[in-house]
């Protein structure tokens, strides 16, 4: 592991004569190389079996051209013209916790995707959105999803809600190389633990985490505007219909005062992806609910613009 | 040559046998298997289950490898391109060299089998000690007496049974004469899971505790009360302990516990009528088939 997050090791299938004995099953060589080489953690076992299989692996950068411009902003600037994923809202809800994300992504000042969807599954009592990168993100997604699975398979037993919030640490932090060179990407994580019967929130920055969050949290570009408007909105306890109705209205108020954040697209029907997680595992609502519920906002912002005011004094 | 043939032969003909076998809704794998926590059968990726007799440390060491193998090939590529035919080719690579190489070949059988969409994208792959496979179409019995169970099994098998039909003709086949002593099966000293034809993403399914008692008391030739066909359960809750494998004829480390959480799915539709007993008189009394098998709950497990 630690020879992958120190970037240590060298690339995809090649040049060391270390790597080059052991399992190569997937990609011809002996075929009981496998055998032996298992590890509870997929990503681990990618570390040592196909490193450059891992997200976010930095080449270093190549040598300038002779005889070009040197432009210094050149790379910088093709990494922020890369399609970017943008606001993500999670609150905890009476007996689980509620996952929504706008449907826009981003290439510097152009949108480059209207209906992106950045909120995931990761196993069947946890989900993840993601901000940044978004090929990064889609990498990490799909790692993670395969790191659960595996490691359910492999041991007979899911991870800890807390242990799988580890695992993506890990992750992020074995990204960290990369985000420095500007492909960044940062998670959110949201799960309901078992033991305690609540859902639960984590977020991390670049360097890994995680931090627990306590009742609602928002990461990406809009994520200040979102969580000033949950702080007004949410309630302890409050129900996941509730809950729901309260994150596609952060992500309204988002997208009011962040333009890289999406609004609900009525000519195009495009909504809010919103997943709730509770005892009865990871639900995604199906495209008329999420439309529904994007409906309702929209209608009451016809009337009120800036959305449910605020009691000023409590009482 | 013959005589690590003969090794591996007699170390896995001391086993009970185990069978699988196609039914409408899926493919339904039993073991005899007195420990609740070492697996015989279990799960390797979204449609491909797996099941073992034989020396545990060694088929466990496959399964785990066989796990490793699919997650692998379907981070590298897609879901989609993980098949049985690819996993059984890799697993009798890896026997057939151990087979030739080493001074001690595995004694173990190997069955890998994938449900498909329809019944006739199903496919049953059976692989020995010495890396040979071969594509069993509709059920296998392997391990321990095989050819009677077989035999047995073939007499009762026909296309497009139900769960617990498929089910009643797996317990009679292991009953056969010559595989073991005990005829009676108990839930506790059974290890059943299906593939489950009618799910999404990861359609491995175990079958225990209330759900199992169902099926056995469906199974028994008295036209006992109607099994409805739900899947229960989902993921493994055992953890699985390689260190401590027993020698010879599987898992009987831990004692029989069967105590693995049971569903709390209450039987939701009406199975076809009663599994046929092995004396075929049909006592049709069920309502009319048309239930899905479609698992509908979720239990306190950790399914996916």
């Amino acid at each position: 592991m630690g020879s992958y997050f120190d970037g240590s090791q060298p690339g995809p299938f090649g040049g060391d004569p270390r790597a080059s004995g052991r399992g190569q099953g997937a990609s011809g060589g002996t075929p009981s190389g496998f055998l032996g080489l298992q590890t509870s953690s997929f990503t681990d076992f990618l570390a040592s079996h196909s490193p450059g299989l891992l997200p976010g692996r930095v080449v270093p950068a190549a040598p300038p051209i002779p005889g070009a411009d040197p432009d210094p902003r050149a790379p910088g600037q093709a990494i922020r013209d890369l399609p970017h994923a943008t606001t993500i809202v999670a609150a905890v809800c009476d007996g689980g916790v509620v996952l929504a994300g706008d449907r826009r992504a981003t290439a510097g000042n152009m949108i480059a995707k209207r209906d992106v969807e950045k909120v995931f599954r990761s196993d069947e009592f946890s989900g993840m959105g993601y901000a940044g990168t978004g090929s990064v993100g889609i990498e990490f997604v799909r790692l993670f999803q395969v790191e659960l699975e595996h490691y359910e398979k492999m041991e007979g037993r899911s991870l800890s809600l807390e242990g799988k919030a580890n695992r993506l640490a890990f992750m992020v932090r074995g990204n960290l190389a990369a985000a420095m060179q500007g492909l960044v990407v940062v998670p959110l994580f949201v799960g309901y633990d078992e033991d305690s019967s609540q859902g639960r929130i984590f977020s991390y920055d670049v360097a890994g985490g995680p931090y627990e969050e306590q009742r609602f949290y928002s990461i990406g570009s809009g994520s200040l505007f979102a969580r000033g408007a949950l702080k007004k909105l949410y309630t302890d306890g409050m129900s996941a219909a509730d809950a729901v109705l309260a994150c596609v209205q952060a992500l309204y108020d988002a997208a009011d005062d962040d333009s890289a954040t999406g609004g609900p697209d009525l000519p195009r029907r495009i909504f809010p992806v919103v997943a709730t997680i509770t005892a009865d595992g990871f639900r995604k609502l199906p495209a008329a609910e999420a439309a529904q519920v994007a409906e309702q906002v929209i209608r009451e912002r016809l009337a009120n613009p800036d959305g449910p005011p605020a009691a000023l004094r409590n009482g | 040559m013959r005589d690590k043939a003969d090794y591996a032969r007699k170390g896995i003909a001391r086993g009970r046998s185990c069978v699988a076998l196609q039914y409408a809704g899926g493919i339904l794998l039993v073991a005899p298997n007195p420990s609740s926590a070492l697996h015989k059968i279990s799960e390797i990726y979204d449609r491909i289950g797996f099941a073992a007799v034989g020396r545990y440390n060694e088929y466990e060491n496959l399964r785990k490898a066989g796990v490793t193998y699919a997650d692998i090939t379907g981070y590298q590529f897609d879901r989609h391109d993980v098949t049985a035919r690819g996993i059984a080719n890799w697993y009798a690579q890896t026997l057939g060299t151990i087979f030739t190489e080493s001074p001690k070949p595995f004694e173990v059988e190997i069955v890998v089998a994938e449900v498909g969409v329809s019944p006739s994208d199903d496919q049953i792959y059976r692989i020995t000690f010495d890396g040979s496979v071969t594509d069993e179409p509709g059920f296998v019995a392997f391990g321990g007496q095989a050819d009677q169970v077989s035999a047995a099994l073939k007499e009762r098998y026909s296309d497009d049974m139900s769960l617990s039909e498929a089910f009643a003709a797996a317990l009679a086949a292991l009953s056969a004469p010559g595989n073991g002593e005990r005829p009676e099966f108990a839930a506790a000293q059974l290890e059943v899971a299906i593939l489950d034809r009618a799910r999404d993403h990861r359609t491995f399914r175990r079958i225990r505790a209330a759900r199992l008692e169902e099926l056995l008391a469906g199974a028994r030739p008295a036209p006992a009360a109607e099994p409805a066909e739900d899947s229960s359960d989902a993921a493994p809750s055992g953890t699985s302990a390689p260190g401590s494998a027993p020698s010879g004829t599987g898992p009987s480390g831990t004692g029989p516990s069967g105590s693995a959480p049971g569903s709390s799915t209450p039987p939701s539709s009406g199975g076809p009528s009663s599994p046929s007993s092995p004396s075929d008189t049909e006592p049709p009394t069920g309502p009319a088939p048309g239930g899905s098998d479609r698992g509908t709950g979720l239990d306190g497990g950790s399914p996916l």
